[in-house]
Order: C-alpha cells, then structure tokens, then sequence
C-alpha cells in the first residue's frame, strides 16, 4: 500500500519534471533556427529556449542587474517557492529584500543552465526534429556553452554591463568564465568555493555518479521517459554519494555521531540502522523526484571538462590579463571538494593579472554546503563586497 | 528567515573618515604615497592604512595573514586576500605597484631581507615601518632590568611574540645598503608617534625613535 502510494507519488512527480523541461513555471526566452547557440562540440543548437527567474526591478540606466549562476543540482528558483518541490528558493539566505543580493535594490536574474532540466533546454527536452525527448542525443555542453546561452539572455533583456556574477561550486565556475569571456560585461564578480579547473578527485566522483545512473537498468541507454521507466534507484545513488562530498567528516559527526534512527539496538540487518545512513536515503529520494538523470550526466560532465588556463595555453594568469572587473573569492575551511588551495591558485592568477581582487576564506564546519547555508561571516562579506562594488558603480540605494 | 545579525562591521563605504582616528605612523605613511597611485600593503592588518589611501584616490590592495583580518577587511569592501607576506609575493609579477608597504610587519616575517627584495621587486617603491630595537627604554630594559624589552607598542613577551627578527634603525640602514636599496625618505617617531627632528644624526635617531619610517626605491646597479 505504502508502496503503491510512493510510486504513485513518483510518477507524478515525474510527469511534473518532464513538463517542467518544456513548458517551465518561469519566464522563458525562445531562440529560434536563426539565432543557434554555438557548443564547444562543433554544433550549432537551434532551436532552443532558456528558462529564468528575476526578482526587483531594472533600473533606468540598467546598471543594477546581477545574474546568478546556479550549481550542478541547482535551478533557476532562487528565492521563490519551487514548482516541483514547494520549498523555498535555494538560496534565500543571500538574495532577497535587505539581503547582501538585495532586491530592492538589485536586479537579479537567474536561468537554468543548458542541459538543466527545469525549462532551459537540454536532454530531458522535446527534440523539435524527433518530437521525442533529446536523451543522449542532447549534444555534450561545457561550462562555456552555458555562459555563451546566458550572455544570449542577457542580450534579450537589453542588459549591457551586468553589475555583478555570482555563484558557488559549478555557478562559480560560470561565475569564472563570465569573467574571462566577457571581462567588459562584468562590474564585479562573486566566485565562491570553486576552482578554474575540475581536479581529478572531483571528475572521479562525478564517473562514480554517472556509473551509478547508467547501471540502473531502467536508465534505458537514457530513454527511459518513452518507456514510462526512471533510474531512480541509479541517480538515488549518484546523488547520496555526491551529497558526501558536499559536507565533511566533522559536520557528518555533528549532526548524526554513530547515532541510531528509531531504534536503540542494531537489527542485525541491511536496514538504515543509523541516522547518517536514513538521512543519506533522504537526501538520494527527495532528489531523484526533481532531477533529469540525463541531465545529471550532462552537467557532470560539463564541470569535469572545466578548465580555463587549458583555453589560454596553460597560464591561467593569461585569462584575466588586464581586467578592470572587482572580485572576491570566498572558500570555505572544511570544504574538501573546492578546497582553500583552489580559490587560492584563482587568486594568485588574479593578482598577477592585476585584478582587484578581495578573498577570504571562512571557517565552518559545513563543508561545500556551506554556501548555500546560513553563515552569517559568509553572508556579511558577500554583502561588504557588493555594498562597495555599487558605490564604485555609483548605485544609489532605492529604498528610503 | 530571520535577518541575521552581522558578526563584522559593515562600515566599508558609509563610514565618515576622520584622519584625526588615524595612527600618526599611517598618516605618515599616507603622505609619502603619491594619490592615484596603486599600492599593495602587505600585512595590511584590520585594513586601517588602506582606509585612510583609498580615502585619499589610492588604487589599494592587501595581503593579510590573519583569517580575522582578512575578513574584516573585505567587509570593510577593500581588496584584500589571505596570503603570507614570506610565502606568497613571489606569485607577483614585477612592477606590479607603484608603492608596496610593510607596516609594522618586516620583524615578523622569517625572511625580512628576502621579502624586503620582493616588495622592491613588485613596487617601483617600497614604504616600510618598523619598531626600533635600539631605542633607549629597550636598551634600558634589557641593560639594568637584564629581561627581553616589552614596552606599549610591543607589549608580548618574548614566548608568545609574533616578532622574530627585531632590528634597530641603524641595521636596517645597513640592510638597505647591503642590498642595494635607495633611502629616498626616513622618519624617526617618538613614542607618541612624532616625528623627531629631520635633521638629527642617525645615532640620536637610533637612540630617541621608537619607530622608523622609510621610503625606498632601487638603487643603481652595481
């Protein structure tokens, strides 16, 4: 009965996802035939559509836009109710009214990634030319491919300058890139735990993932919506072992020690005996009813092929030469998958550059979660940095 | 969600300067840096010194080895980075900065004569202050109380102090010389932080400063 319920549960939900791919609850821009989006692979992606949140208004010069870049499992929902979900936005202790991305003051704009699933286009997407979803047949796209669509976005809204990028993990990759593809488009520029280049710790956990969600047998070689299947258990899977790598040792032992869920003795059994171990679950069901699995492996895959000094004959110096765009950098101690030592070679880069760049490196416990969370010297800096950043832009705060 | 309240203080633009809150040495400092220049100060502390330059239309950058420090001073919006002053100014390139200044900061690095290169290296000039061992109260201390000086400025003992290579004003001269490094400017302070007379000879200086301030530039190749 339970059972029937969850499955029940699921397959709505999953008809819930794969609307959301089409026909997004966001605004969306539509790229016709005429304007292809040009991939890093060679081919020419047209038609597409990017799907995106704003919050706050443009002002009159269009100087106060920022775009926030979302991170692998992220979306375009920032600070608003989640269509699948019904949760509050993902990152609501920065963006909001009187908050370090103020929108009252600002005007944010987040879109999906390409190859995301919540309405930019990408594998969970109808193929105009097949009338199925694109599946595997959805071109590889790479952290730059995904720049490129939001500068095309950008452009849409009529926006020249954005004020500020900012993002964590794969949205500070984007974050990054913006920098160096667009160094005259971007004011200022917030990077926080990520790196410029995937290391091979971080390609290795996301083949684990992938391995994962391919060795479901209903992954189907991918095609699992026309045969009414989903690797759920795959991606469940992919998803709690990533989840690991987003917190640390000392955080895990915090929250849960060797405490045991609902019980007081060990049952002898493969049973999620201890808390950890039902948390993990949680965490790998909750997710698998909102993501794309295809998706899942097209992001991955997009980050493991991250690396910007590779673009500029190995020098990664060479890539922010003579930008004028402010930046601050922000890691976090406990953070062992975009360690300290990351954003410190992104540093010292910009700094031989001769970038105006402000870094800091929080302490927690947290892990690369930490950004998504509350912590308050985290947020206060984010804040310093963009209350300095609109003084040299010259924004005047809206609110009396 | 309840606002939180801020642990740092977010006084980064809205706070009115004051040059009469600064240190004397700061001001001193400040007045030997040309506006509009670009400038990087290392050991840049709670971000005081950058305040008071980028107050003045000085393009200023920090080094800062304390995470606290360094936090302060991004939140004050300055562009600061966590980095060791011994470790991390060979990651920049020559001729970087116009001014590169080491306030209170060469006695505790473990290599002052290397990054004493450095900053010289990456500015055109360099501004570095420092306490002066040779002053008399240390000499005092150390000759009758026979135990390691400790005077307001340098209050820790000599277990727990971060400074490790005390010098006086005289070896420095001689470092300078030794390197081949040009004394374009030198201030003696007294303990109040006033300058002593400019004309005094370099004994009296080494005797009556508490601290030196000195302005640095290469010198010929030899």
């Amino acid at each position: 009965m339970v059972d029937r319920h969850l499955a029940h549960s699921q397959s709505v939900q999953a008809e819930e996802r794969e609307h959301e791919a089409d026909h997004p609850s966001s605004l969306v821009a539509n790229f016709g035939a005429d304007q292809p989006l040009a991939l890093d692979c060679g081919i020419d992606l047209a038609p597409f559509q990017i799907a995106y949140q704003t919050y706050g208004t443009l002002n009159a010069a269009r100087s106060n836009a920022i775009l926030v870049c979302h991170a692998l499992t992220g979306d375009q929902h920032v600070a608003n109710i989640h269509p699948i979900t019904g949760k509050p936005g993902w990152w609501e202790t920065l963006v909001g009214p009187g908050r370090a991305l103020d929108t009252d003051r600002y005007f944010i704009i987040c879109s999906n990634v390409i190859g995301g699933c919540m309405g930019s286009t990408g594998p969970a997407s109808t193929n105009p030319a097949t009338g199925r979803p694109w599946g595997l047949d959805f071109p590889v796209v790479t952290i730059p491919d995904m720049v490129r669509a939001q500068a095309m976005l950008i452009d849409r809204l009529g926006i020249d300058t954005l004020f500020c990028v900012v993002g964590g993990s794969m949205g500070g990759m984007q974050v990054l890139q913006w920098s160096v593809a667009y160094p005259q488009r971007v004011f200022s520029a917030l990077a926080i735990a990520c790196s410029t280049r995937h290391s091979a710790q971080n390609i290795a956990f996301h083949e684990l993932g992938r391995q994962a969600v391919m060795a479901d047998p209903d992954w189907r070689q991918g095609r699992y919506f026309e045969q009414g299947t989903h690797p759920h258990r795959g991606l469940g899977v992919a998803r709690m072992a990533a989840h690991i790598t987003y917190l640390s040792d000392a955080a895990l032992h915090r929250k849960f020690g060797r405490r045991m869920q609902d019980r007081d003795e060990p049952t002898f059994s493969f049973d999620a005996d201890f808390q950890v171990e039902s948390y993990l679950r949680h965490q790998g069901s909750s997710f698998v009813e909102r993501f794309d699995a295809n998706s899942y492996l097209y992001l991955t895959r997009a980050m493991d092929y991250f690396d910007i000094a590779a673009d500029h004959n190995g020098v990664l110096a060479q890539a922010f030469r003579g930008t004028r765009t402010r930046f601050c950098v922000v890691s976090f101690t406990s953070d062992w998958l975009f360690p300290t030592s990351e954003s410190r070679a992104v540093v010292h880069a910009l700094n031989a550059g001769g970038a105006r760049v402000s870094f800091a490196e929080i302490e927690t416990d947290r892990g690369h979660d930490a950004f998504l969370l509350d912590v308050p010297e985290f947020l206060d800096i984010s804040h310093a940095f963009l209350q300095s950043a609109a003084a040299a832009r010259g924004l005047t705060p809206v609110r009396s | 969600m309840s606002v939180q309240q801020g642990v740092l203080p977010l006084n980064g633009q809205q706070q009115a300067f004051n040059p009469l809150n600064f240190r004397g040495d700061h001001l001193l400092v400040a007045q030997m840096v040309e506006p509009g220049s670009k400038v990087l100060d290392v050991g840049c502390g709670d971000g005081d010194l950058l305040q008071l330059l980028e107050s003045r239309g000085v393009d200023g950058r920090g080094i800062e080895l304390s995470r606290e420090g360094v936090n302060h001073c991004v939140a004050k919006g300055l562009a600061v980075v966590q980095g060791d002053a011994d470790t991390d100014l060979v990651n920049y390139p020559d001729d970087a900065f116009d001014y590169v200044i080491l306030s209170q900061t060469l006695q505790a690095t473990r290599q002052p004569k290397v990054v004493l290169e450095n900053l010289l290296r990456i500015g055109r000039r360099a501004i570095v202050s420092f306490p002066n061992f040779g002053y008399w109260k240390m000499r005092l201390q150390l000759l009758v109380g026979g135990h390691m000086p400790r005077t307001d400025n340098l209050p820790a003992t000599w277990y727990d102090t971060p400074n490790i290579h005390f010098c006086t004003i005289k070896d420095f001269v001689q470092l300078c010389d030794e390197i081949n490094v040009k004394m374009e400017r030198a201030v003696a302070l007294d303990l109040y932080g006033r300058p002593l007379r400019f004309n005094a000879p370099w004994w009296f200086w080494n005797m009556f400063g508490e601290q030196g301030i000195f302005l640095l530039s290469r010198g010929q190749q030899r």
